[in-house]
């Protein structure tokens, strides 16, 4: 017990540090992964290749190599930035690629009847996609991206082995310090469960406030 | 897939037509310039020097990578067959009629599930003091597991409930009807599902290098890492990330077309789930 009470600033800081890598790295993964879904629905040819080429190949990496790549490789290019903000691309690039294959199968659940009576009814593009279509895609993709932004959360903790502060992390200076190793570990495990059941929580919520049964 | 086939657009007519494929040459010509980019700065920053790429041609280089690549796959195929058991143990708990054995099961699998895989393999590196490969190993399965028996679970729950009671109709008992009637047609409706959750643990296989495990990267690293060759580590990810990315794909596709031929089997008709598509998270499960 006294493991977590002496060394609070030192969790609070390893748990502030999940907590905003987590935030960020959902950021730039939906804004992403929306870019990239409304490429890979979209009628140009190329676009629509980018899309698939980049859910194929990432969601193919392994996380620890995309990590490896961006956090040693991008400064060869002279690209120096704090260790924070690579995570936070690599986590964000990978997770765009399952959010964006979550919204397109949103938007693909949406019957081709309701785009096509939109459009009889004189609707315009912008119209049937703002009006029709995406509001009954945004609630049948809700669940999905809850699941895929705690993983995200779950994800993050590889960014501590490549010396970012976050959670796990935390273990290397306690264990240096001589504190029981087994508590060290199971406040980490809890810090996670209280991030992973927030996120889930609040998927929760926002399911049944939005989510409605088709 | 078309475009037409969503139910966002209508069918283009011709004059769209010469729109659309005036935007895609556009696009076209912008991701060429963007990949030039690139190419150009590798050339810019001196990564295709000979310094750089003539260890490759060395026998101990290939056949440091080689190792890396074989312990990888060994890691692969140990989580993969034990995860596979566990799995397979823990839905059978789940799916228990004694409550003390169905709630332990649930426990440990809602608590696997909810845990970082890499704080498990740290775990029981750090605090058990185990070797890098079982720990490793240890990780993958307790996590991958877990995952594996709430897909076996929901396979078996989806399958008819026609079947179920004709079965116990028959005078069968539960073992038989699990095991004659229900678990065959459900992991069998469950098999892309299951071999994605094997893509899973062959990416997180690469987990081990941080726990130094000699696997595929931990090699990698050692030959970037070596100034005799003007520290490679772009011709390094060059190589490496084709090769771990070409492999998690093989099995990414496997468990396509294996969805694919079973949407047409008659073996699936009485599972009433859409057989997930690859890679994504599992129907009705979170």
């Amino acid at each position: 017990m006294d493991v977590l009470t002496d060394n609070f600033s030192l969790y609070g800081k390893g748990f502030l540090g999940t907590v905003e890598l987590t935030v960020y790295s959902s950021l730039l993964a939906l804004a992403l992964g929306f870019v990239m879904a409304s490429f890979r629905v979209a009628p140009v040819g190329s676009l629509r290749a980018l899309g698939t080429v980049w859910v194929t190949v990432l969601r193919n990496t392994p996380l620890t190599l995309l990590f490896f790549a961006v956090l040693l490789g991008l400064p060869r290019f002279g690209l120096v930035l704090p260790f924070q903000l690579f995570a936070v691309i690599a986590l964000g690039c990978y997770t765009s690629a399952f959010i964006c294959e979550a919204l397109r199968s949103g938007i693909n659940t949406v019957p081709l009847g309701q785009g096509e009576a939109a459009r009889s009814l004189g609707m315009t593009f912008s119209q049937t996609l703002g009006t029709v279509v995406l509001p009954q895609a945004f609630r049948t993709v809700i669940p999905p991206i809850g699941s895929t932004l705690i993983a995200l959360a779950k994800n993050s903790a590889i960014a501590g082995a490549f010396s970012v502060t976050e959670l796990l992390g935390t273990y290397k200076t306690l264990n240096e310090l001589g504190y029981s190793i087994i508590w060290t570990f199971i406040w980490i495990a809890v810090g996670y469960l209280i991030i992973t059941l927030t996120i889930s929580a609040f998927f929760n919520a926002l399911e049944k406030y939005w989510g409605v049964a088709r | 897939m078309t475009a037409a086939s969503t139910a966002l657009y209508d069918i283009p007519g011709p004059a769209t037509r010469k729109r659309h494929f005036l935007y895609g040459v556009v696009s076209a010509l912008c991701i060429a310039a963007l990949a030039g980019w690139v190419v150009y700065l590798l050339f810019d920053t001196d990564q295709f020097t000979a310094a750089k790429w003539n260890p490759f041609a060395y026998e101990g280089i290939q056949e440091l990578l080689l190792r890396g690549l074989g312990n990888t796959l060994k890691a692969f195929a140990y989580a993969a067959v034990l995860s596979l058991a566990l799995g397979a143990l823990l839905a059978t708990g789940r799916l228990s009629e004694h409550r003390p054995l169905r709630w332990l099961a649930t426990l440990l699998v809602e608590f696997f599930r909810a845990m970082p895989v890499l704080v498990m393999i740290f775990f029981i590196f750090v605090a058990l003091k185990v070797q890098p490969l079982p720990a490793l190993v240890a990780g993958l399965t307790l996590y991958n597991g877990s995952v594996l028996a709430e897909v076996f679970r929901t396979g078996v729950n989806s399958v008819e409930r026609g079947q179920r009671e004709a079965a116990y109709s028959l005078g069968m008992r539960k073992t038989q009807v699990m095991t004659y009637v229900l678990v065959p047609q459900g992991v069998r409706a469950m098999m892309p599902t299951i071999i994605s959750q094997l893509v899973v643990a062959l990416k997180d296989t690469s987990l081990g290098f941080l726990i130094t495990y000699e696997e595929f990267l931990h090699a990698g690293k050692l030959i970037a890492s070596n100034l005799d060759y003007d520290l490679p580590f772009i011709p390094v990810v060059m190589v490496i990330s084709p090769i771990y990315i070409g492999m998690c794909m093989l099995l990414s596709w496997f468990a396509q077309w294996v969805a694919k031929r079973e949407k047409r089997s008659p073996k699936t008709e009485a599972v009433d789930v859409g057989p997930a598509e690859p890679g994504t998270l599992l129907p009705g499960v979170r």
